[in-house]
């Protein structure tokens, strides 16, 4: 089983999602050069956050034209499993492998923070480790992070239970107070219908050691591990 | 204003003449720019060098000291630290989202200009009070654009300070310092050697931009017209810069460099002749081979641009090719311009065509230098009448104590550091909002290893599609760095030499109640104009505190910053001397934190408390009085202090430690029960004051105190290592689960001083505490 971890010029959380994944779940990863073609030997890429390209123009806007993103449609569309973290999740939405875009926080501050996130659907290959309705604190640290949907893409992505996490209070509890960026029904992280790409706002990366204050992002990586592991996909 | 020649450049005549002298000639208008730069007390330090001298600068740790890009310090064998805190007042009071954040870019070309991977940031800020919109304006633009640079670069901004005095009004504060990594052996210099050798930028293009920023803005006071200086100001691009970081990094994994020298303030004149004066060489550049952002441009406007994200290297003769081909991988253009030469001439061609050439030891070293005249400003025996006998005692200290937490100056900081990434990199074990920053030092995040090398450790021998999770190897690495801001420049303004020592005290004082030891401290020293002899007085005075205070306390100085001319329309600032210090904690699991763990444990206060409400914030907050005299300071126990507080942390007797600074005893306190655990929000303390005014003990500022709380079954062990030290302490109450927040005073009674009178002072809800600190912020600047 083996993780890419991608790196486009400006991403700077993938030394921290490399470490995650390999010194602390324990599996391999490899770095992935925005220029590389070939995803064949992966199982997993994990889209890590930063400010790609700058974030010039629009955020994820100018990396998902870069080549890896070509080889990455491809090996979304064999069923290969895909995590966009933050400026991922951004880039994911932009390249049309997930629905809705990222704003500009309501508030119009970055914030960098913890949060909790309740697991809205615990039977995908991002949550299976999790249970429904369980929080995980997990942090957040973006400026564009305000998830909207027009109403029937947001009807279509509960409907079909595409809602992976909502922001809540640690008991749970879905309120806009909240909410670190006003996202539209508090979503922090969403799934494709097809069940294999993911995009989230929040951090796992930076939450998986009780000396950073919480272990509970590794939930994340693990289900993914479990889920090639049992080779269910 | 007189239109001589040298004045266009900021010199004096009489350096004039001596360009003259060194010469042999009248400097033509390039080599006048080249030395109007050079000369200019930004870049030369002719005021302070002398002084500077007073400062120790070595110790067992130091492996580079002051003189370099950033100072280094040993941990261990093969781990050391790169740290520097630099100033960019002038530029950020003019364009403050620039301003900060071209401060932040240059701070950290500094440290990986060292060959150092950059793992955190602090930034010391000084505005006036929120009341002024224009106030505002600053210190929301200086956040954003510290954040704006920090956040895309991925290093994690974790602490700093922020202090808001009317006498930085016309004159703000903006010092910004980072930390970096890098193995003993792979240090970089700022050094060009052996003739032959090309000279290489590297980065971005070279604009108009930021020309005479180092000699007109920062060396000079500002007028009624501050913002005619906003050309002089640079603009950033943190995602150039984090191209260069990676580049940089990457190219020194090769030993093609000989030398590199971030291109900062007076750009490519200074980072040339500062090479080539330490290498002992000469160098001839063209200008015209440096990559120019517009046509047109003057050789000596190329000279002068502060154009940001760019850095001058001296390579390898023959390496030329490696060096093009990773800044061509990560995007970025490199150029070589020119080489090393025998001749000590710093020789500046435009297309080939001779136009400077002057003798690079002169630009770089021989700067004259002044020993200005001093004498004690007349402010300080009016401050020293003022008696706060006279003050009134209040009649209500839930009031005051709400007042306090609610003030700008100590109420809570979340609202500046939620804008900044603090978490980055995964080494952030205590995040802003506590004493001490507290970072874990990781082996994954040392220097060199990125994202693109190629894989390595245990799994590579594994072929693709092994299935199974592999067991993690062992990532329990306990070695961390506390890293501390401070100074409370009130003190300073009050006592000048005390007031600075405070500041060293109180920085390492931070730091080791997370457990750490001070190992050395960068300074940030920002004054008024030198030239005034009660300026330089109170300069002279601060540096010769400090020197004692870093002597006593083992924390050498490595390199800082000296930042003049901090006067607008003829008011100077408070001085102040900000101290960037950095320890080593030995052991992460045995680290404490501020907050409250446990009800029942007991709460201890080490040191003696006297009432001494000289220059505290309650006397400023409550009574809106600055006056008397800044605490005292016995820096024999202070060092006492220190040592009894790491070793009862180090045996892991302490359950939460804490500081007593601005705000005293009970704010201190009520930090601690604001941060917390559930079910230990609250504590029940008994006051003692035996003599004095009840206010000086509650929030008067005695320095050398630090609250702890242990279990009730070690207060014995904490006591015996307290009396081995010597050193006063005394339990002064409980942490309790009922959420309240109870203070009583115990005085010596009516009729028998043995009887002691039992007054409740204050008793409040810690949410109640709470909400008044979370406020103090966001009630000036929104939510």
């Amino acid at each position: 089983m083996r993780f890419g971890v991608t790196v486009f010029p400006g991403t700077n959380c993938e030394m921290d999602t490399y470490h995650a994944l390999r010194e602390v779940i324990g599996v391999q990863t490899d770095y992935v050069w925005h220029q590389e073609r070939d995803l064949s030997r992966y199982d997993a890429i994990v889209i890590a956050g930063g400010f790609s390209y700058g974030d010039y123009l629009r955020t994820g806007a100018i990396a998902r034209f870069s080549p890896v993103m070509e080889s990455l449609a491809e090996f979304a569309a064999r069923g290969g499993l895909v995590l966009g973290i933050c400026n991922g999740f951004q880039i994911l939405c932009e390249a049309g492998l997930l629905p809705g875009v990222l704003l500009r926080n309501a508030h119009l501050q970055f914030r960098c923070g913890w949060t909790h996130l309740r697991v809205e659907n615990a039977a995908t290959a991002f949550t299976g480790a999790t249970t429904l309705g369980q929080t995980l604190k997990v942090p957040v640290n973006h400026g564009e992070g305000n998830y909207y949907a027009d109403p029937e893409t947001l009807a279509d992505l509960n409907r079909h239970n595409q809602i992976l996490f909502r922001y809540a209070t640690a008991d749970g509890d879905v309120t806009p107070a909240a909410s670190p960026n006003g996202s539209v029904e508090n979503i922090a992280g969403i799934i494709n219908r097809s069940g294999n790409v993911a995009g989230m706002m929040p951090h796992p990366e930076r939450a998986c050691e009780p000396l950073l204050g919480s272990d509970q992002g590794a939930y994340i990586f693990k289900s993914m591990v479990n889920c090639l592991t049992a080779g269910s996909r | 204003m007189s239109d001589q020649v040298w004045t266009q450049v900021g010199l004096k005549e009489v350096e004039y003449r001596r360009v003259v002298e060194i010469l042999g000639r009248e400097p033509n208008h390039v080599e006048l720019q080249m030395f109007g730069v050079m000369w200019s007390e930004h870049c030369s330090y002719k005021h302070s060098r002398s002084t500077l001298k007073k400062l120790p600068t070595k110790g067992e740790r130091v492996l580079q000291g002051p003189g370099e890009n950033a100072g280094v310090i040993k941990v261990t064998d093969d781990l050391a630290v790169a740290f520097k805190i630099e100033s960019h007042n002038h530029p950020s009071f003019v364009e403050p989202f620039q301003g900060a954040a071209t401060g932040v870019g240059g701070i950290l070309r500094d440290v990986f200009t060292m060959g150092a991977r950059p793992i955190a940031l602090l930034d010391s800020l000084r505005f006036g009070h929120l009341d002024d919109a224009k106030q505002r304006h600053l210190f929301s633009g200086v956040v954003a654009g510290i954040g704006h640079y920090g956040n895309c670069m991925g290093i994690p901004t974790v602490g700093g300070e922020v202090y808001f005095d009317d006498s930085y009004k016309g004159n703000c504060l903006v010092n910004a310092m980072c930390v970096g990594i890098v193995e003993p052996g792979k240090i970089r210099k700022g050094i060009a050697k052996g003739p032959g050798n090309p000279i290489m930028v590297v980065g971005a293009r070279t604009g108009r931009d930021g020309i005479h920023g180092a000699s007109l803005l920062a060396s000079a006071e500002f007028g009624e017209q501050a913002e005619d200086k906003r050309p002089s100001v640079q603009v950033g691009d943190p995602f150039m810069e984090k191209l260069l970081l990676e580049a940089c990094l990457e190219l020194f994994e090769t030993d093609a460099v000989v030398g590199i020298q971030d291109m900062g303030a007076a750009g490519l004149i200074s980072s040339s002749s500062e090479m080539a004066a330490r290498g002992d060489v000469g160098l001839e550049i063209d200008v015209r081979k440096v990559p120019a952002r517009e046509e047109g441009m003057q050789a000596w406007e190329f000279l002068l641009s502060e154009s940001q994200e760019r850095m001058l290297v001296c390579v390898e003769k023959g390496r030329e090719p490696e060096v093009e081909a990773i800044f061509e991988k990560w995007g970025l253009l490199s150029a070589v311009i020119g080489q090393v030469t025998d001749d000590g001439m710093l020789r500046v061609l435009d297309n080939g065509a001779v136009v400077a050439e002057v003798p690079a030891h002169a630009l770089a070293d021989e700067a004259p230098v002044y020993y200005p005249e001093s004498k004690e400003p007349a402010y300080l025996a009016d401050l020293r009448n003022f008696d706060y006998s006279t003050v009134p005692m209040p009649e209500d200290f839930n009031e005051a104590l709400l007042k306090l937490l609610g003030s700008t100056n100590i109420g809570s900081r979340e609202w500046v550091y939620r804008q900044y990434d603090h978490m980055v990199l995964l080494g952030t074990v205590v995040a802003p909002g506590a004493d001490a920053a507290l970072l874990r030092l990781r082996s994954a995040a040392r220097p060199g290893i990125h994202g693109v090398s190629a894989p390595e450790g245990p799994f590579d021998s594994e072929e693709s599609g092994t299935e199974g999770v592999p067991t993690p190897p062992d990532t329990t690495r306990t070695l961390g760095l506390a890293l501390k801001t401070d100074c409370n420049a009130r003190y300073v303004y009050l006592n000048p030499r005390r007031g600075t020592a405070i500041a060293v005290a109180e920085a390492a004082r931070n730091c080791v109640v997370t457990g750490a030891t001070p190992v050395a401290i960068t300074n940030n020293l920002n004054f008024g104009n030198p030239e005034k002899p009660e300026i330089f007085w109170t300069f002279d005075q601060a540096v010769e505190g400090m020197a004692e205070a870093c002597t006593v306390l083992g924390t050498p100085v490595t390199g800082g910053n000296v930042s003049f001319y901090n006067e607008t329309a003829g008011e100077a600032i408070y001085p102040t001397p900000t101290i960037g210090m950095v320890a080593i904690h030995e052991n992460l699991e045995t680290a404490v934190t501020p907050g409250f763990k446990n009800a029942g444990d007991v709460i201890v206060l080490l040191g003696d408390t006297k009432d001494e409400l000289g220059g505290s914030e309650y006397l400023k907050v409550i009574h809106g009085e600055v006056g008397h005299d800044c605490p005292n300071l016995d820096l024999a126990l202070e060092l006492k202090l220190q040592r009894a507080v790491r070793t009862a942390i180090n045996e892991g007797l302490v359950t939460a430690a804490h500081d007593i600074s601005d705000g005293g005893l009970v704010v201190a306190l009520a930090e601690m029960a604001m941060a917390a655990a559930e079910g230990a929000r609250g504590c029940q303390l008994n006051i003692f004051a035996t003599e004095g005014r009840l206010d000086g003990h509650l929030f008067g500022e005695t320095q050398s105190r630090v609250l702890l709380t242990v279990n009730r079954d070690n207060v014995m062990r904490l006591r015996s290592i307290c009396i081995a030290e010597g050193l006063p302490h005394r339990l002064i109450g409980d942490v309790t689960a009922d959420g309240r927040f109870v203070v009583a005073g115990l005085a010596p009674g009516h009729e028998s001083e043995f009887i002691f009178r039992r007054q409740t002072l204050i008793d409040l809800p810690t949410d109640d505490l709470a909400q008044a600190h979370k406020e103090a912020i966001p009630q000036w600047m929104g939510a």
